[in-house]
């Protein structure tokens, strides 16, 4: 496995979550995805962006061009060092939200990608991988 | 630092005000050379600015920052230079290319007076790097002012509410939408439909790149206010790519809507008993009366 570019983006106030999009955007399109494709991973990221600003109290993400053997794609970290998830099962679940939002984001975004995977400690924080591949 | 050094050194100054000046206005030179700021401008700045030098420390102001006036006189140079579109440096560089001509001057005064001259020389420092600086931090919040200033104008701009026909309004939305800009686009959108009766309302999302879950539910509560006022919405312009994503993430908009801005104004006329048809061809010329054209409106 080897990842041809790595950034790192800092994620503080909500103009980074736009700065998240653009930079997912860019790789994205270097990593040739279809513009639908594109328009997930993008979407997802926005999602993922704005819930590490909003219930992580703001944290960094890593968007990473993966150039593998049989793919092709792009990777995004998102990591804070916010109070974590209690129970990811039912954050996932559609609908629910501690905060004012929809309660679409966490779930939606996994239905957005090909690879998601949560890994959160309550008091110590969350990161949440995600992928799409070409 | 005594103020009486400082008093003479104001009287040396002035003695020589013409011989700094027109060395001064050489090393500025180089700035007129674009065009940006003329020429006598230029010299009025320099003459003034060192007029008000000198008076400055004549009146025995001993704090290296110099006098409120001298300060406020830098503050309007700097605050148009950051309208012209100078970068800092330039801006700074008023201040500091006076240095080279005083320090000549000063030297050409105390002669083999080591003392004084480093004294003078050190005086003269301190308080151009002060008033070079604040150069700066004027120039600095100068174009702060100008950037919030321009956000300020592009969110009203890129929110107007367009009159497509009587009673149907269009609201062409474009770039991300976050809470602050719903608020504006809402309460536009509000508005015009007070100040128009309208009856349906066109929201246009060709120009958003990206339709997340904030956005969603911003769209959903702009066209709950709006339907609360008594007009029914319609989005458009849903890109493919936009639709799938939509329906990935799980987002259900239930409000009509169509992929164009021209399918939905179509429905939009449909629905208040309007339509578009051909002029006749080889005929009058004369809309047909049923045709939604001005002359049908009455």
């Amino acid at each position: 496995m080897s990842t041809v570019t790595s950034e790192v983006l800092a994620i503080r106030t909500g103009d980074d979550v736009v700065r998240v999009r653009q930079g997912v955007r860019t790789a994205a399109s270097k990593a040739g995805l279809s513009l639908v494709d594109q328009t997930k991973i993008i979407t997802a990221a926005s999602e993922l962006a704005r819930n590490t600003l909003d219930y992580g109290g703001g944290g960094t993400a890593r968007i990473e061009l993966v150039q593998e053997p049989m793919r092709r794609g792009v990777r995004i970290i998102f990591e804070d060092q916010g109070p974590g998830i209690p129970d990811v099962e039912q954050a996932l679940s559609d609908g629910f939200t501690t905060g004012r939002g929809l309660g679409l984001g966490l779930g939606g975004s996994k239905r957005l990608c090909n690879e998601f995977r949560i890994e959160t400690e309550a008091g110590k924080g969350t990161r949440v991988t995600i992928a799409r591949w070409r | 630092m005594a103020s009486k050094a400082v008093t003479a050194l104001a009287g040396l100054l002035a003695s020589r005000e013409d011989k700094i000046l027109a060395a001064w206005l050489s090393t500025l030179a180089g700035a007129t050379a674009d065009g940006r700021i003329s020429r006598t401008e230029i010299e009025t700045q320099a003459r003034d600015f060192l007029r008000a030098l000198r008076e400055s420390m004549s009146g025995g102001d001993t704090s290296s920052t110099g006098s409120a006036r001298l300060r406020d006189m830098l503050s309007s140079i700097s605050r148009s230079r950051a309208l012209l579109g100078f970068s800092p440096s330039e801006t700074a560089t008023f201040v500091f290319s006076l240095k080279l001509p005083l320090f000549e001057e000063i030297r050409a005064a105390h002669g083999s007076d080591g003392e004084a001259l480093a004294r003078d020389t050190w005086t003269l420092t301190e308080l151009l790097d002060q008033l070079g600086l604040h150069t700066i931090e004027v120039f600095q919040k100068s174009r702060e002012e100008i950037i919030q200033r321009q956000q300020d104008e592009i969110s009203e701009l890129s929110t107007p509410v367009v009159k497509l026909w009587n009673g149907i309004l269009a609201l062409p939305l474009i770039g991300t939408l976050d809470s602050a800009r719903t608020q504006v686009v809402m309460e536009n959108l509000l508005q015009s439909i007070v100040d128009n009766g309208a009856e349906i309302a066109i929201i246009d999302i060709t120009g958003v790149p990206t339709v997340d879950t904030l956005v969603a539910q911003h769209l959903l509560k702009t066209v709950a206010a709006a339907r609360l006022m008594g007009a029914d919405c319609i989005v458009s312009g849903i890109r493919p790519q936009i639709a799938q994503t939509m329906v990935h993430l799980g987002v259900e908009l239930n409000v009509v809507s169509k992929a164009s801005l021209a399918d939905a104004f179509a429905l939009a006329l449909t629905r208040i008993g309007r339509t578009v048809v051909p002029i006749r061809s080889g005929g009058s010329g004369q809309p047909r009366s049923t045709g939604a054209y001005p002359g049908a409106l009455t």
